[in-house]
């Protein structure tokens, strides 16, 4: 690749107007900062909204038929008479807690949050390649949020297929399906938005000698993310239209003929196939779990190189790798699907493709393990999150193996094993990651610094208790007790040797949403009465910290257009006696 | 390293073999895990600051890494075209001939296992989903004399040991997933197709329930919850010939004191249907109570079954 510099960027400053008013600043604000701050604040309130659902759930796991205590009447009789949950009203939760985590939480923050905010200022770029579509972009987020938020007030409650919304079941389930498919194809609509700008901005926006070899490694994956984001999003939101067609029309896309419900044969002409939602929906589904991963990937890099202060180990492999990862995560999605009936051809080329998209992953974690070699270590908040990534990623990623290998996903497929192992990969993974980022960012976005003490707190008792409450459900998955089961598999004889770890693993879930009150109390404490602290707090190298101030200038980002002269992690550099080489620092005579 | 993981019981011909790939899949994990954890904690510690105060530009220098992701890749290779595929094409392909086999129709609904042998004759009957009925689940169609000798059961899968069983399997509404955990067996029930799906259960259940026993001590207080869900395998007598507790019955607070008038310390307590079937695919509201059972019997309980069955359709 050419290390030959792309053009500045056009147009620095294009507003010398009057500045905008209460609701151009705040609400309908066209600044990537802001929206970035935006979707921060409303994909963490949805975090906390999905989570909470599942606390309720681990209440019915842990008591099956108990009535919740406190706030168990105010679910209403429809959904828990006397305070009992109803199977309909665990598998809303389930099916809400999925869709809210995922689409609505974690691909928010990571992508909407953190690659809004912080990927323009990497680059150098004065905004986003198009402020009006990024405005729009979280705006139809907003409405899809607050669309699938609704359905839990309509006849019927909402969504209860599972965040897969397999058909035929999602086809005939009541109106909260018929919700969820609209706020999925605004949320679908938003990021396929997002990721157009995010592409254009890293191609057309780079600050001049900003070369894609001197990219941080954040800023390489929200490009890979976007990719992903724009070619596998398409055929889900087809196929939402296709299912709401189903639903409101009457067409077959996903029935096949000769259905017979309760005893009534359905009206439907038939002719059409439930496996046929599976591909569309994983074709997206799979290359998502990348969507969740590779943005998490960048913040632990930029943190780890910070906080060795060294250079990221094998920058060229990571980078190649997560090209790679790319490509690969397009090609194995009916891994999710072995047991549809599968032969031994197809099932032999998507396992061969599983395995082969394990190497990346492998490649990009090595390198992050071997970057630690040789560092000076500090151990910042932000470092004790980003560090607990590497082994949480890590068992992740192991237990995806037997998974991965049609024969052993025969006895694991569709059991507690399957959630222990993408939880580890999104919860102690992604989630800490995107915790380690905003311990990391948040003086870049305030000027001032979270407080560590509370940050320690939160993150020993996080470690402890999200450990508690997902490794157990190795040991019940192994043991064969299937998911999305309403009391948890109690009535089965194979799970009562575990039954009694669903006691544990709620309770440890509890501590967790407590765990998370010295986080809130930190987030708000700080904006306000913060330690207040210089423009590049942590001593970094890349420019958002060293070109621009703390909190960056409200337009533009930068005093003068930032020139680029190194790579992105010239720590300790040698020969120099110095700490870090910023990457805007020209060259000395030597 | 099987007991280790608490796989269950295996009572197929195939399972030894799935549980083989687990076993072997979970030593790879193990040994990366505990290789990358070890050298993780030694890092932190060697090189914190305090410790290690100059940062080295270019830390690790030698490309050992490299060779091991090549070991890696290797070893999951071997896996991949040693063990998996073989084994996966074993479970699909090599279906043995129907004429050596319990041959059987399972069609899924919400949220029960409709259970349909062709009977003596070896052909199934008919079916109509005009003719389905609460009596009819199938929409058997009686008047094909194919359908005349056919057993329907619901929730009831009996099966002789020994010998290879295929089921047909479908579904009536929305998907569901055959999960027979004992015999390694799982697969999607899919409307509008039948899938088909083999193995060859090696013990009874009643061998299955004389494994699984244990003895357990009469509980002083309460009888704890992991011991509820299971039942005696024999009468146990008091010291006047009474039974106290009966065979099949489970521990319950009521009869502690009798068995320990009866100077009964210990107990033989056994799963009452260690052999059952799951669904493992979210199908509604009732997903979660979508049991069946399967009885492995032995070649002559299980022609006695038929026999009984055969009687009660004539009738």
């Amino acid at each position: 690749m050419s290390e030959a510099a792309p053009g500045a960027h056009a147009g620095v400053h294009t507003d010398h107007h009057a500045p905008p008013g209460f609701w151009r600043t705040y609400v309908f604000s066209q600044d990537h900062k802001t929206i970035g701050i935006q979707y921060a604040i409303t994909a963490l309130l949805f975090l906390l909204f999905g989570f909470t659902l599942m606390m309720i759930m681990r209440w019915q796991l842990a008591y099956p038929g108990q009535s919740i205590p406190f706030i168990g009447k105010f679910f209403g009789d429809a959904n828990a008479p006397d305070g009992v949950m109803l199977p309909e009203f665990y598998n809303q939760l389930g099916a809400m807690h999925g869709t809210i985590m995922v689409f609505l939480g974690v691909v928010p923050l990571a992508v909407g949050a953190f690659g809004n905010y912080v990927m323009p200022l990497q680059i150098g770029a004065p905004d986003m390649a198009f402020p009006k579509l990024n405005m729009m972009s979280y705006w139809i987020y907003f409405v899809g949020g607050l669309t699938m938020l609704s359905s839990f007030l309509i006849p019927g409650g909402a969504a209860a297929s599972g965040w897969t919304s397999y058909a035929p079941l999602s086809v005939i389930a009541t109106a909260g399906q018929t919700v969820w498919l609209f706020g999925m194809i605004c949320l679908i609509t938003s990021s396929l938005l997002g990721s157009v700008n995010f592409i254009t901005t890293i191609f057309q926006l780079r600050a001049k000698g900003l070369s894609f070899m001197r990219l941080p490694f954040f800023v390489w994956a929200q490009l890979v993310t976007s990719f992903l984001l724009l070619l596998a999003f398409p055929p889900l939101e087809a196929a939402g239209v296709l299912q709401l067609m189903d639903r409101l029309a009457g067409t077959s896309f996903f029935m096949p003929s000769g259905l017979v419900v309760s005893g009534q044969p359905l009206a439907y002409s038939g002719g059409g196939n439930p496996l046929l939602w599976q591909h569309l929906f994983w074709f997206l589904a799979h290359p998502e779990v990348y969507v969740l991963i590779l943005p998490a990937m960048g913040i632990v890099a930029e943190i780890i190189a910070n906080n060795t202060r060294k250079p990221l180990w094998g920058y060229r492999s990571m980078v190649s790798a997560t090209v790679f990862l790319g490509f690969m995560s397009f090609v194995v999605w009916a891994h999710h699907m072995f047991l549809t009936g599968m032969g031994t051809v197809i099932s032999s080329f998507f396992q061969a493709t599983t395995m082969i998209i394990s190497i990346p992953s492998i490649i990009i974690l090595t390198a992050l393990f071997l970057s630690l070699w040789g560092g000076s270590i500090r151990f910042t908040t932000p470092m004790l999150f980003a560090l607990a990534f590497l082994p949480m990623f890590g068992i992740g990623g192991l237990t995806g193996l037997p998974l991965g290998l049609a024969p052993a996903d025969i006895h694991l497929h569709d059991t507690y094993y399957v959630i222990g192992h993408f939880h580890y990969v999104v919860a102690p993974g992604t989630l800490f990651a995107l915790f380690a980022g905003l311990y990391y960012w948040f003086p870049k976005v305030t000027g001032r610094k979270m407080n560590d003490t509370l940050g320690r707190i939160h993150f020993w008792f996080s470690f402890a208790f999200i450990n508690g409450v997902f490794m157990p459900m190795f040991i019940q998955g192994l043991a064969g007790v299937s998911r999305r089961l309403y009391d948890g598999g109690a009535m089965y004889s194979h799970a009562q040797g575990v039954m009694h770890l669903n006691v544990f693993m709620s309770v440890c879930a509890w501590c967790l949403g407590l765990a998370q009150i010295p986080f809130i109390i930190n987030f708000f404490w700080s904006i306000w009465k913060g330690k207040k602290v210089s423009d590049n707090y942590w001593d970094a190298t890349t420019l958002e910290w060293s070109a621009a101030t703390s909190p960056p200038m409200a337009h533009g980002n930068f005093a003068t257009p930032p020139e680029v002269y190194r790579g992105p992690y010239e720590y300790s550099p040698p020969g120099s006696g110095r700490d870090f080489l910023p990457q805007n620092k020209p060259e000395e005579a030597r | 390293m099987g007991e280790f993981l608490g796989l269950p019981f295996d009572a197929s011909a195939h399972g030894p073999l799935i549980d083989r790939m687990i076993i072997l899949v979970h030593w790879l994990m193990l040994v990366l895990f505990t290789g990358w954890g070890s050298y993780f904690v030694y890092v932190l510690l060697r090189f914190r600051r305090s410790r290690n105060a100059k940062a080295d530009y270019r830390g690790v220098r030698n490309h050992a890494s490299s060779y091991l992701e090549g070991v890696v890749a290797v070893i999951e290779a071997v896996l991949l075209i040693g063990f998996a595929i073989p084994l996966w094409s074993m479970r699909v392909n090599d279906i043995p001939p129907e004429t050596d086999a319990t041959v059987v129709r399972m069609v899924a609904e919400q949220f029960a296992w409709n259970v349909h042998y062709p009977g003596p004759d070896g052909v199934f009957g008919k079916t109509d989903i005009s003719l389905i009925s609460p009596e009819n689940p199938l929409g058997l169609d009686r008047n094909d004399p194919a359908a005349k000798d056919d057993i329907v059961t619901i929730n009831q899968l009996n099966l002789p040991v020994g010998k290879p069983v295929i089921i047909h399997l479908s579904s009536k509404d929305v998907i569901h997933s055959l999960n027979l955990p004992l015999f390694r067996v799982k697969q999607d029930a899919i409307p509008g197709q039948s899938i088909r799906v083999w193995f060859t259960p090696t013990v009874t259940t009643a061998d299955i329930q004389h494994t699984m026993a244990r003895k357990f001590a009469v509980p002083s207080g309460k009888v704890p919850d992991e011991l509820a869900s299971l039942v005696t395998l024999a009468d146990y007598t008091g010291k006047d010939g009474q039974v106290v507790l009966a065979k099949g019955a489970s521990l319950t607070d009521d009869v502690l004191p009798a068995l320990r008038d009866a100077g009964i310390v210990e107990v033989v307590l056994a799963p009452e249907t260690p052999t059952e079937i799951a669904c493992a695919q979210l199908c509604g509201l009732g997903h979660f109570r979508m049991r069946g059972f399967v009885t492995v019997q032995t070649a002559e309980e299980y022609k006695a079954w038929v026999a009984d069955q055969e009687a009660q359709i004539s009738q």
